[in-house]
């Protein structure tokens, strides 16, 4: 746990499995989750750079800023994904095709 | 002890993420995402970020988890048991990311990083707080017209017209 590849090594692990998620999923929601796993490894790396170049504070403050746009991001997808549901009443994103129905 | 804690943390954190990616029931996987992400908070506490772990489990586990649960409930009818997912390419895809997580761990083990020799565990909330009003004031000023435009975004999307 004093080590710096541990973390690096945790958070790509959660990077590709959130990858996985974006590139296999069907469902717009589950989309999303993979989008937030994705978000959380880059958080991770951030506060690992920080505490181990000497509690560096700036990465703190990224990883506020990564959290303020992933809340933004989730409201405007659900909006989308709703907006999805409402006008094809499915939200698997591979009938999603046409720009207007 | 505290290696053992660290390493059982990670590993809840890591097997709940594949749950995540992997489970055929939606809600489950929204389920397990609320324990990686108290897995990651607990990660932050490792790396001494008390604050950013309190953000973290208020603005994720508060807001996000519960917005994600709502998407699922509001885009499945409440009737259907049927609330599962499947996942398409799996094959291909575990290939891809299989090779794409190689790449990216041989670069994180064999970069010699620069690590500074261990400081003490400081209180963190008084220089966030420092360098927001100072050395990051427009991007705070800039996140905080980003999240206006997004809560008036979202609400005028998920608006019924008429």
């Amino acid at each position: 746990m004093e080590n710096l590849s541990n973390y690096l090594v945790i958070s790509s692990i959660l990077f590709s499995l959130g990858l996985f998620g974006v590139v296999t999923r069907r469902n717009g929601v589950a989309v999303l989750m993979g989008v937030e796993l994705i978000l959380n490894a880059a958080n991770l790396n951030f506060l690992a750079f920080a505490r181990f170049g000497g509690m560096n504070m700036s990465g703190h403050v990224y990883a506020l800023f990564v959290i303020v746009l992933a809340a933004a991001e989730a409201a405007v997808a659900l909006a989308i994904i709703i907006n999805i549901f409402n006008n094809f009443n499915t939200i698997n994103i591979d009938d999603v095709s046409e720009m207007k129905q | 002890m505290a290696d053992i804690t660290f390493w059982f943390i990670s590993a809840l954190t890591i097997i709940s993420a594949f749950f995540v990616v992997s489970s055929k029931s939606l809600l489950y996987s929204a389920y397990s995402l609320l324990v990686t992400f108290l897995g990651i908070t607990a990660l932050y506490v490792f790396l001494w970020a008390d604050f950013l772990a309190v953000v973290q489990v208020v603005v994720y586990v508060g807001g996000i988890l519960v917005l994600i649960i709502f998407g699922i409930m509001l885009t499945n009818k409440i009737s259907s048991v049927n609330i599962s997912h499947t996942s398409v390419q799996k094959g291909v895809g575990a290939v891809v990311v299989l090779g794409f997580l190689g790449a990216l761990g041989y670069v994180m083990i064999s970069t010699p990083w620069i690590q500074l020799p261990n400081s003490e565990p400081l209180e963190t909330t008084r220089s966030i707080g420092r360098l927001l009003m100072i050395d990051y004031l427009l991007p705070f000023e800039a996140a905080s017209f980003l999240l206006l435009g997004a809560l008036i975004g979202a609400t005028t999307l998920s608006r019924k017209d008429d």
